[in-house]
């Protein structure tokens, strides 16, 4: 009797198949590495140099004295500050984003694509360029600060203060808060409302224990992609912020640029990065999913 | 309409959804403490009346009362009625006792009696081991079982079950028809049962109404609707039936299309084109001519015979139509093969004029 599979066979033909997976993926794979983990050694590797007097780093003589400046106040002020504004964005990009995501995941499908589109349509065009749009809009006599002192609240003069880059912030991510919100949103099955809505839950106790819980992956895949960006935020800040108090992005463009401080700059780097990290691990401890 | 032995008294209910008319006027009482199936193909608008006693539908048009109180345009969460959903609707992210809790907790019941409540329901439904599963941990069984001390925890002045058993298969489905009359019985609960399969509405329900493309066509107990239906509709969609087209003559007399006169009481006017139904095992065959008296006769051929093993079934040509016969397998003496001349008879009592 001829035996057409033998033991080893099928083992083969399942390593054969996880290679052509391999295959299909190199290129990707190829340009990641070279275009970001090469560089990114290169960070983690200045982080540890020696900065020498002149002001170049130098790839000898490893230590931890970049990490030990960390700890000064200088330094715990930027981040502070950072973390401060990249969780007031998160918030306010969380209160206005969810009503918005609601509203759209409980249009029929039609009208529902429709308003996707709209929300991304900001993509379109640069961000460099609509940030800049903020500059004329929050201006000393554009049409926001008339209309503040107009109606009689301040005299809405927030141009190059943190309260414009929080505005500019939340208006550049409230997209990437929507549409997880929104997946998250779309995927409840709406039976469950009306089940909670039979077992004598109003409609804000509903929303509360049934739909608010089972959203939370889309909240927090939101957050992170909210918060992250705006921790290491560099353009809004530079453009919309005042230059006396810096954040997080600028502080390290100033430290390669112009303190001419390599190691610290990548120290610093490390810093976002690790904050960065967590705030993935934190989703996906809480069973994330739609990120 | 309001006495105290009406649990749901639906009266001039209409629903449309746009252009579309799902329930069309519908007048229903539903006693206190029955079970009570409401039985059609899907898209009759049974779920449709369902959800409105819920409340989870409001009716364009008439008026619902549940023990004789108006119900209006009340919310679900203030209807004294509990649903157990199609899909179960089961909250994912709480486990066994919260759900069955949910309810209580709802209406701010006190976490000792709360608890007792709870682990009484799901007693009741042989959970108890499973009360810190989630959902996603239970069979479907399980499942529709946590959906049903979920609703009854709260002792509903009525429950609503919208086709609870259709997402079982085939065995479960008949072991829980079995249970959830039982349980019905031990709680007295009105239960509004609605499905699209007549077989588990006979088997379970005290009465059933029938309804089709948004009307309700006939409300009678089992035997009555599946002996004595008044609608073709209804006598074809319960089980299986012959139709024999005739016409009315008088108040208890109608002619059928080959002649024969019947003597069937019907309420329809003299003219009107009607028709005999009589179900396969109410109808007999013997040797040509010799029904027995009392009996009305067909002269007719057997077409074919096939054996079910508890019974045959011939299907009989007479002279202008075909014939589903039923018979029990007695003894080999009384089978009849395929060209046979034989006379179909049934007792006129057995039969029921319908329309439509």
């Amino acid at each position: 009797m001829d035996v057409v599979v033998e033991p080893g066979l099928e083992h083969q033909a399942e390593r054969a198949r996880s290679r052509q997976g391999l295959l299909m993926g190199l290129p990707a794979m190829i340009y990641l590495f070279v275009f970001f983990v090469i560089p990114l050694g290169f960070v983690v590797m200045y982080s540890f140099a020696t900065r020498t007097r002149t002001g170049r780093t130098e790839l000898a003589g490893w230590n931890l004295e970049a990490y030990e400046r960390l700890g000064e106040t200088v330094v715990r002020a930027v981040a502070f500050r950072s973390l401060w504004i990249a969780a007031v964005t998160t918030i306010l990009s969380l209160a206005l984003a969810y009503p918005l995501a609601y509203f759209i995941s409980t249009r029929r499908p039609a009208t529902r694509n429709m308003l996707l589109v709209g929300v991304m349509i900001p993509f379109w065009s640069n961000f460099l360029i609509r940030t800049y749009a903020w500059r004329v809009l929050l201006d000393s006599d554009g049409i926001f600060t008339r209309i503040m002192s107009g109606a009689g609240l301040g005299d809405g003069r927030i141009l190059f203060t943190n309260k414009a880059v929080i505005i500019g912030l939340v208006y550049g991510y409230l997209p990437f808060m929507v549409l997880p919100l929104y997946a998250a949103i779309e995927r409840i099955d709406w039976s469950l409302v009306e089940g909670a809505r039979d077992l004598y839950a109003s409609g804000w106790s509903a929303f509360r224990r049934v739909v608010w819980p089972l959203s939370k992956p889309g909240v927090i895949a939101g957050s992170i992609l909210v918060f992250v960006p705006s921790f290491g935020a560099y353009v809004t800040p530079a453009i919309l912020g005042g230059n006396k108090k810096g954040l997080m992005g600028s502080y390290i463009v100033d430290q390669f640029m112009d303190a001419r401080n390599g190691p610290l700059g990548s120290s610093l780097s490390v810093l976002v990065l690790v904050v960065m990290l967590m705030g993935t691990l934190v989703y996906f401890r809480q069973g994330g999913r739609s990120l | 309409m309001g006495d105290k032995g009406v649990a749901v008294g639906l009266s001039g209910v209409v629903k449309r959804f746009g252009d579309v008319t799902a329930v069309d006027n519908l007048d229903l009482d539903i006693r206190d403490g029955e079970f009570f199936s409401l039985l059609g193909p899907s898209g009759c608008g049974k779920t449709t009346t369902l959800r409105m006693i819920a409340g989870l539908e409001l009716p364009t048009a008439g008026s619902i009362q549940i023990h004789g109180e108006e119900m209006g345009i009340r919310p679900p969460n203030k209807r004294p009625v509990n649903t157990v959903f199609q899909s179960y609707a089961l909250f994912p992210h709480m486990n066994v006792a919260r759900n069955v809790g949910f309810g209580l907790e709802m209406r701010k019941v006190d976490k000792a009696e709360r608890e007792t409540l709870v682990s009484w329901a799901i007693d009741l439904v042989e959970m108890g081991e499973m009360a810190h599963r989630k959902p996603a941990q239970l069979s479907g069984g399980q499942q529709q079982r946590v959906a049903l001390a979920r609703a009854l925890v709260n002792r509903p002045e009525v429950l609503l079950l919208d086709e609870p058993l259709g997402a079982l298969d085939l065995k479960l489905r008949q072991q829980m028809q079995h249970e959830l009359k039982e349980l019905q019985r031990e709680v007295g609960i009105t239960f509004v049962y609605v499905t699209h399969d007549q077989e588990e509405a006979v088997t379970m329900s005290d009465r059933i109404g029938v309804m089709h493309d948004g009307r309700l066509l006939q409300v009678d107990s089992p035997e009555r609707i599946y002996e004595h239906p008044t609608t073709r509709f209804v006598a074809d969609f319960i089980g299986q039936t012959n139709f024999l087209e005739a016409t009315v003559a008088s108040a208890d007399e109608v002619v059928l299309a080959n002649g024969d006169r019947l003597r069937l009481s019907t309420d329809h006017d003299g003219g009107a084109a009607v028709a005999v139904t009589v179900r396969p095992e109410r109808l007999t065959v013997h040797g040509r001519g010799e029904a027995p008296g009392g009996t009305h006769g067909l002269d007719g051929v057997v077409d074919s015979v096939v054996y079910m093993g508890n019974a045959i079934n011939y299907t009989i040509s007479v002279d202008w139509m075909h014939l589903e016969v039923r018979c029990p397998a007695t003894l080999a003496g009384d089978r009849k093969y395929e060209g046979d001349e034989v006379t179909v008879s049934f007792d006129p009592d057995h039969a029921s004029v319908v329309i439509g």
